[in-house]
């Protein structure tokens, strides 16, 4: 019961704070915090069910979040036609040919017995399959980005409605999951953070580089949206009516109106997800993952499959992320490639399931709500600090410049500070495991 | 466990987390002194009760003392706490009541390196060599407190065991199990200890082998070196013992010279068998 | 054909810059393999352990510049060393003191001091970014190359020419210096082999007398040193951004796991195994090519394998195919 109060309290907190924020700043801004917030919270969600449920180590969330933002991109923009007409075929016949090459690769390692010549062997499969692969792919991608590359110069999406993306996000995810955890829990000794930390930076650069898909550092505009535009809203007689009466003009109204709508569809897949986590936790396989994270020997000596489960419970947490990582595409209505950094999208999602707590999903939420909560408003409150500090300081003194300047790097510092001070001081996070 | 916040939650990932993981010790904190208490035997750790960090008592009220020049024996079933008793007088944990005393000092409150540079000796039952080092670099790491000329006790160790002097500039991890076991026993003589204390110095060696390793241990004791001696091959040991200890449970159960034990018809039924 | 300036051609774009930056890594690797072997943990900050030391030396660059200070031809950072090292031993030291010293105490898995490494990433990606901003700065003068294209191509008449950098010279010479100090004190003298006992075996280092926290203490000197150096030298070859320091990560964590991760040995080895892959997969091989074929047969394309975005996806791809062949990396059991 205490605990229920605590916990409580502890959400109450964080919807003052936000509260706060529509008083003294913008509700605008409020709305953006509490938006991002849901967000934050499902891959919060989705890494704690790694860590915290089975101790495996992620640090490759950017790159599932990225997936899911290439989702929206592939399901919901309208088809580019001529681009698929000029190398459409073309390139989707060389990313099949890269596939069977993969796959006649493993399947070269599989068959054939240890030793030098399945080294070689190997080898020269993926070799020549590489250079057949590119012999086929690079023409395509060629033509393709040759079609009005200002507007286009990529093959486009399905156009079917954005909502779709977000479970696609979640598919996608998963499948590159399987991949890394067929391939870093296979072997001999388990390598999942480092695989994670690669494949992130390799779809990165995926995303950077292969501009047919996902025109790279051009970025993707305009993706559709699954609530109305605010202009069209100002122009709607009837919104402009209603808003009058309840004392907002039509611009304000809008904003809000819009970001509340998206508010409430994040907000239903975050109750969703939160309540299938809790569901599968406290059924038979959610124990057995514990029993597993407590003491694998015996769970072992039981007779549970361990890999088995971890590869489970990897590729769903990642594919949670892969949803939030549409979702968030969704709301900023563009895919831009070069804007995910690790610091931002994998280590930020770690402090919010430690400091919210490890192992429990409640925790998880509560941090991603906190801790991106923090990350907005450091810098202003930084600058703040900032200002007082420098206030007796001359204008133009160098010292002074520097500081107010350098104010914005305050995040790091200050994330940093945040998850150590609750390590040291409340190790098991704000809302401990029961 | 989920009720330990410092727990890996089962994480087994090698790029994240060097698999050796760290030491099990829990030492006595440095900074400890030792004050005089004169009197009683060369060694005796006097009413030991505790365990490993804030885990359960392992040790309950055990007392075990060796005088000079003896070889003094812990025999009981497995689990019964020797090993830990053992690591509880070298200061490897924390006593929650009892005395340790040294030659005339109370060492209670001393780290283990402390005690080592007091002339204690001990080789662990497993881990007890520098897999990755030298036979050479073994002993050298044996004498780290020292600071002066250790060549001839290197010399009269390879003298005692003479393949450690062919095998020298071998990595110890390279070599078989009853060679291991000199190298050991070798990296705790390098002190010139006052006591040698040895865990299980037999495990898993062959029955030649562990008639040599006691032919050994006998020649150092005759040294004058006192021995405390914790051992599986229960009949051996108390053949050679001078004093006897039976362990059950984490308490003593039983004590009395080698000999008495051996005679003894409890401990002949109970551990000896029959 | 023409062998000769497909060879000048390799060593210009692929033999030299592969081996200035594999010294690098494997600088940064063995940093990493140190704190590994020693403190049992990932450190996740070392990438801005690196950023900070060469801050430092930056800074101190600069102020020696503006006293006029120059070293004529090398550059004046290899004067501002010094400091640059001491100051990130100094930031080492003290966060152990107040963070990492205490899961020790609490005996934590070194799991949870991964974790916190995290933690001290973020403060120490913060402290640079505070001080120095996140931009690219500019900190190295004197004389620019040992050897330029020009000259080469004069002296030797080849039509292809060969630059060999101040930078890439110095950072080989470096490293060489840096690592044989380090094998010699490894090997060699008690305190190493302290450390090394230490590695191999936590308790019976304690049962020997020797004092882990002066083990661990030596470590971060250690650490810190070759952080500074690998810093430096990275942002001498190339250019000092607080970002870049944090990328580097990935391909050190690359090279320490490619080698076997706690040896030292393996460190370097691997430094150089994914700097060499990444160069080379990276390099348009078009030249080099158009030397050594026929005219008929000159390629058309660049020849390139994959563009050098791609550089990450190589050290990750060699990385799997070592570890699908040997699991413990090259030099497995040669432990610190």
């Amino acid at each position: 019961m205490n605990d229920i109060v605590r916990n409580v309290g502890l959400f109450a907190i964080v919807g003052v704070l936000i509260l706060l924020t529509g008083f003294l700043q913008s509700w605008n801004a409020a709305l953006l915090i509490l938006n991002m917030g849901l967000i934050s919270a499902v891959m919060a969600l989705g890494v704690n069910l790694q860590w915290g449920f089975a101790g495996l180590f992620n640090i490759g969330v950017m790159g599932f979040v990225a997936l899911g933002g290439l989702a929206t991109v592939l399901v919901s923009m309208p088809p580019t036609t001529e681009a698929w007409a000029v190398g459409g075929l073309r390139v989707m016949l060389g990313l099949v040919l890269g596939a069977a090459t993969i796959i006649a690769g493993v399947l070269t390692y599989r068959t054939m017995k240890p030793g030098r010549a399945r080294a070689i062997a190997m080898i020269v499969v993926l070799v020549a399959g590489f250079f057949i692969f590119r012999a086929v792919l690079d023409p395509g991608v060629e033509l393709i980005e040759a079609v009005n590359p200002a507007a286009t110069g990529y093959l486009g999406g399905l156009g079917l409605p954005v909502i779709v993306a977000w479970p696609v996000g979640g598919v996608l995810a998963a499948g590159v999951a399987w991949l890394i955890g067929k391939t870093a829990l296979g072997l001999r000794s388990d390598y999942l953070a480092i695989a994670t930390l690669g494949i992130a930076e390799i779809i990165i650069a995926v995303l950077k580089n292969e501009d047919w898909m996902s025109r790279g550092v051009k970025n993707v505009i305009g993706i559709p949206r699954p609530v109305p535009f605010e202009i069209d809203l100002q122009n709607d007689p009837g919104f402009v009516e209603r808003a009058a009466g309840i004392g907002f003009d039509p611009v304000m109204a809008s904003t809000l109106y819009v970001k509340l709508l998206y508010a409430g569809l994040f907000l239903v897949v975050l109750v969703v997800l939160l309540w299938l986590a809790q569901m599968a936790l406290a059924s038979p396989w959610g124990r057995m993952l514990r029993a597993i994270r407590d003491n694998e020997v015996s769970a072992e000596a039981m007779g549970k499959d361990v890999k088995k489960r971890h590869l489970q419970v990897f590729i769903l947490g990642s594919a949670i992320c892969g949803i939030a990582g549409a979702m968030m595409t969704t709301l900023d209505g563009q895919l831009t490639p070069s804007s995910y950094q690790p610091l931002r999208f994998t280590f930020l999602v770690w402090v919010m399931v430690i400091v919210g707590g490890s192992g429990n999903n409640f925790g998880a939420v509560l941090g991603g709500f906190l801790i991106w909560f923090l990350w907005v408003q450091v810098e202003p409150m930084g600058r703040l600090l900032m200002d007082l500090i420098t206030a007796g300081m001359a204008d133009g003194y160098w010292l002074k410049e520097h500081l107010i300047e350098s104010a914005a790097h305050m995040r790091l510092l200050t994330m940093g500070i945040v998850l150590l001070l609750v390590l040291r001081f409340s190790p098991r996070g704000l809302i401990p495991e029961k | 466990m989920s009720s330990d916040p410092y727990g890996d939650r089962g994480n087994k990932d090698v790029s994240v987390a060097n698999p050796k993981g760290t030491g099990t010790a829990h030492p006595v904190k440095r900074g400890g002194s030792a004050h005089p208490a004169p009197g009683g035997p060369f060694l005796i750790a006097e009413g030991m009760t505790g365990g490993y960090g804030t885990g359960p008592d392992i040790l309950h009220d055990c007392t075990i003392a060796v005088e000079k020049g003896e070889i003094a024996v812990i025999v009981g079933p497995n689990g019964a706490g020797k090993s830990t008793a053992m690591k509880a007088v070298f200061g490897m944990l924390d006593l929650r009541a009892g005395h340790v005393r040294l030659d005339g000092q109370d060492i209670t409150a001393l780290s283990p390196q402390d005690r080592v540079a007091r002339g204690m000796g001990f080789v662990p039952q497993t881990s007890n060599i520098f897999t990755s080092m030298t036979v050479e670099e073994n002993l050298e790491m044996g004498a780290f407190i020292r600071t002066d000329d250790f060549s001839d006790t290197m010399e009269q160790i390879f003298d005692l065991f003479p393949i450690l002097r062919e095998k020298r500039r071998q990595p110890a991890g390279e070599l078989s199990g009853g060679q291991r076991q000199q190298v050991a026993v070798g990296r705790a003589l390098m002190t010139k200890p006052k006591l040698l204390m040895l865990d299980e110095p037999t495990a898993g060696v062959s029955p030649i082998v562990m008639d040599e390793l006691f032919d050994r241990i006998i020649e150092v004791a005759r040294t004058g070196i006192p021995i405390l001696m914790v051992e599986q091959n229960a009949r051996q040991a108390l053949e050679i013992a001078d004093k006897g200890y039976v362990m059950v449970q984490g308490a003593n159960a039983y004590t009395g010279t080698g000999k008495e034990l051996l005679v003894n018809e409890d401990v002949r039924k109970s551990f000896l068998g029959g | 054909m023409d062998l000769l300036n497909a060879f000048v051609s390799l060593a210009n774009y692929v033999l030299i810059p592969g081996i200035a930056y594999g010294s690098q890594l494997a600088l940064g690797a063995l940093g990493v393999t140190l704190v590994y072997g020693i403190l049992r943990f990932s450190n996740f900050a070392h990438g801005d352990t690196m950023a900070f030391g060469a801050m430092i030396t930056v800074l101190m660059t600069w102020w020696l510049q503006s006293l006029g200070v120059s070293l004529g031809p090398l550059p004046t950072a290899l004067l501002a060393l010094p400091f640059g090292i001491a100051g990130c031993i100094l930031l080492l030291l003290a966060t152990d003191r107040a963070v990492y010293h205490f899961y020790r105490e609490k005996k934590a898995k070194p799991v949870i001091l991964a974790i916190v490494s995290l933690g001290v990433m973020f403060i120490m990606n913060g402290i640079v970014r505070f001080i120095i901003g996140p931009d690219d700065q500019r900190f190295l003068d004197g004389e620019r190359f040992l050897i330029s294209a020009g000259d080469f191509k004069k002296m030797t008449g080849l039509e292809e020419g060969l630059a060999i950098k101040t930078t890439q010279v110095i950072t080989v010479i470096t490293a060489i210096i840096v690592v044989s100090l380090l094998f010699w004190f490894l090997n060699r003298t008690r305190s190493g082999k302290s450390m090394r006992a230490y590695s191999d075996n936590e308790d019976l280092a304690l049962l020997s007398g020797i004092n882990p926290e002066r083990v661990v203490m030596l470590t971060w000197v250690i650490v810190g040193a070759l952080a500074t150096v690998a810093g430096v030298l990275y942002g001498l070859d190339k250019s000092f951004k607080p970002f870049t320091y944090f990328q580097l990560l990935l391909p050190i964590f690359a090279s320490a796991i490619v080698g076997g991760l706690g040896s030292p040995v393996g460190a370097i080895a691997g430094g150089f195994v994914i700097a060499f892959s990444e160069v080379t997969i990276t390099y348009a091989w078009k030249k080099v090519l158009g030397y050594m074929m026929p005219d008929s047969l000159a390629p058309d394309g660049l020849v390139q394998l994959l563009s050098t975005d791609y550089k990450f996806a190589v050290s990750f791809a060699i990385l799997l195919i070592v570890l699908l062949f040997k699991p413990t990396g090259l030099f497995k059991g040669q432990s610190v």
